[in-house]
């Protein structure tokens, strides 16, 4: 689940980690209003959409920029004039580009330097790790492969957690002293305490800034928060947008179906996770592109059936669709009889290949051929593989 | 021969009267595995199917039946906890089928158990079994066959799809173990690596892998310079797009790490042949085994 950026804002005032003043606005006027409270004249508005590269983006109305830097607040309401309502379309956006509903309207400051500084959990030891550099502002990849020695990684006991003095120690190697050594490590000390309170699974702030005035402050953030604690944070599953995410996973979340939409056009249902990844990967293999991810799971009711199948043929790439069920506790009949209904439910309008294997295989192929349904029956992974590649071709 | 689970194993079964809890202790009870015990706090006294006793805690249920391991079933937000009691009792194995455990309550876990002596599988796993002796957890029986291959796992039906490759070539198991899909869990591919190292009855083995995490380099890389035997890898998700969660919590390619061609060629480093697609697992086994 990804947030906005002024939600982070909002979560880091939340914990005390110091950020630019600021506020969200949803019309001109209101941002207008953001403006006049800050009570100053360096000021920026920036774009909230779920996507990077917004600075170098460009509007469909042809207004270029998603971040502006703006000496009075009718500044920034001419502006906001200009991107509330519009679409941006950056280079993580995809030509169709996304729609600003919102802005954030903030004091802007004069940076004398930018960190990096990012709390994650390492799979490796099974405990937190922090990473901090002195070279921010960039992506934190292309210094760890360049610069290694400028990368710091400090371990945290899972139990006992960041230690203030470890919190110095990581201030110190950054290059911190005085007041801002103590400024520092407050700020990460609380980005600690967010990062197990939130369940975060990341959270990295990029760049850490020193101003020219001498604060150092969080600018902007980037948030990844542990789906399986979310049952437990009501507050941040309130901030998913889900008009930032694909209408179909959208649509399949709601019916507890795992799908990840891809740009291929061969679609594919599965029960479990690692088989749905092979089933893509045997797909490619076979010369074909997977449409998509999606993972049934092991115990999928006839309208979860029916809804995945919604969902795969709303998609207006596919071509075919390939089923690929290793019936375990699932029974193969009963998956076919789920089949047979769900295609019968969408009038299905590509070829369906389906490869069933498992527990009472041998009723389930005998149901899937009584239907008299257009329906390919596959006796291995790798023939089903085939068939649905020279179908979406033959299509 | 086998690892960790054979006819002499007790086990108990945690949230035996929830409805998944319930299903899968008749299921491993049919296969032929000695269900104990089970425990629901509240329901202690009971009857599970009019033998198996139900106690409060698992401190009451190991004292009374020598249970020495078990299968938790509990809800993900309570399930680091039934490890944790587990644990403290002195169970020797946990299996932790329960999916969507927080990884901050595995990250305490982890902790916990590194100082002690049990060893836990999973959890979001679909359990161990040993062909013919003993099952614990979700996968069906019946595609299992006894034999000599060691099969270790982070999926569940991409492992049914291997071992019932094997089973229908003739290609028995001597125990099949499925780690789970999270990114922190108690049994990595290495552990299970050196207990079928260490087991004579095992004279061959597959390791299935995914994207993420970097666990199925290090298994390579132990391999190449402890274990002889024939072994073949499979990696999925070659497809999958970075920075996306595949089902599987630890199932994501981040930042340039844990991508299947990186795994794919630590295992061939190793000398592992790969399967080219999840069809020809068994095959490539056959293949290196038939020299």
């Amino acid at each position: 689940m990804n947030i906005h950026e002024y939600q982070a804002k909002q979560l880091f005032e939340r914990f005390g980690i110091a950020t630019p003043k600021g506020g969200p606005a949803e019309a001109p006027e209101q941002a207008e209003a953001v403006a006049v409270s800050l009570h100053t004249s360096n000021l920026v508005i920036k774009a909230q959409i779920h996507a990077g590269g917004r600075g170098k983006g460009t509007f469909l109305n042809g207004f270029r920029g998603g971040v502006h830097l703006c000496s009075s607040p009718a500044e920034v309401r001419a502006v906001a004039e200009k991107m509330l309502g519009q679409t941006l379309v950056t280079h993580q956006t995809g030509p169709a580009g996304k729609i600003v509903r919102k802005v954030l309207v903030a004091e802007s400051v004069e940076i004398a330097h930018e960190h990096y500084l990012a709390i994650l959990t390492d799979r490796a030891t099974g405990a937190p790790v922090v990473v901090a550099s002195t070279e921010g502002g960039v992506e934190i990849e292309k210094v760890a492969e360049e610069y290694p020695e400028k990368i710091i990684r400090e371990p945290v006991h899972p139990l006992a957690g960041l230690q203030p003095y470890q919190a110095l120690k990581i201030a110190n190697e950054l290059g911190f002293g005085g007041n801002q050594l103590k400024a520092a490590s407050k700020l990460m000390n609380n980005l600690f305490k967010l990062f197990i309170a939130l369940d975060c699974s990341l959270v990295e702030i990029n760049p850490l800034v020193v101003t020219k005035k001498g604060e150092v402050l969080a600018l902007d953030a980037k948030f990844n928060f542990d789906d399986n604690a979310l049952f437990r944070h009501p507050e941040i599953v309130a901030m998913r947008d889900t008009e930032e995410e694909d209408a179909r996973e959208v649509e399949a979340s709601k019916y507890g179906l795992n799908y990840i939409g891809l740009d291929g056009n061969i679609a594919c249902l599965v029960n479990g996770a690692g088989l749905a990844m092979a089933t893509m990967d045997i797909i490619k293999y076979a010369g074909g592109e997977p449409a998509n991810f999606l993972d049934v799971g092991g115990g999928a009711s006839e309208e979860q059936v029916t809804e995945a199948f919604k969902i795969l043929v709303s998609d207006k790439n596919v071509r075919a669709i390939l089923v690929n069920i290793f019936g375990g506790i699932m029974r193969c009949d009963v998956i076919a009889q789920g089949i047979i209904n769900a295609v019968k439910a969408v009038s299905l309008p590509v070829p369906l290949v389906v490869r069933l294997e498992g527990t009472n295989v041998e009723r389930g192929k005998q149901l899937l051929a009584e239907s008299k349904l257009p329906i390919q029956t596959a006796s291995d992974l790798a023939e089903a593989a085939r068939l649905a590649v020279s179908a979406a071709k033959a299509a | 021969m086998s690892i960790l689970v054979n006819k002499q194993t007790r086990l108990l079964v945690q949230g035996i009267t929830g409805s998944s809890g319930a299903f899968h202790a008749r299921g491993c009870a049919e296969y032929g595995t000695n269900v104990v015990a089970g425990v629901t706090p509240g329901k202690g006294g009971q009857k599970f199917d009019d033998k198996v006793p139900v106690f409060d805690t698992v401190h009451e249920a190991r004292r009374e039946t020598g249970c020495n391991a078990t299968m938790i079933f509990v809800p993900a937000p309570f399930a680091a906890d039934a490890i944790l009691e587990a644990a403290d009792a002195g169970v020797e194995l946990i299996v932790c089928i329960t999916e969507g455990i927080p990884v901050n309550d595995m990250m305490r876990v982890k902790d916990v158990l590194k100082d002690k002596s049990n060893r836990l599988i999973g959890p979001n796993c679909p359990g161990i079994i040993t062909p013919g002796e003993c099952k614990i957890g979700i996968m069906p029986g019946y595609i299992h066959k006894p034999g000599t291959v060691g099969v270790i796992s982070r999926s569940g039906t991409l492992t049914y799809e291997a071992v019932w490759q094997l089973t229908q070539r003739g290609y028995g198991q001597s125990t099949c173990i499925g780690i789970g899909g999270d990114p922190i869990n108690g049994t990595s591919h290495l552990d299970a690596v050196k207990m079928f190292a260490a087991d004579p009855g095992t004279e061959a083995l597959i390791l299935i892998g995914e994207i993420g995490g970097t666990a199925e380099e290090e298994a390579a890389a132990w391999i190449k310079d402890n274990y002889k035997k024939p072994v073949c890898g499979f990696i999925a998700g070659a497809t999958a797009p970075p920075g996306r969660r595949m089902g599987h919590a630890g199932a994501i390619v981040a930042g340039g790490k844990g991508t299947a061609a990186g795994k794919i060629e630590a295992l061939r480093a190793a000398g592992i042949a790969v399967a080219e697609t999840p069809a020809s697992i068994g095959e490539t086994l056959i293949g290196v085994i038939k020299g």
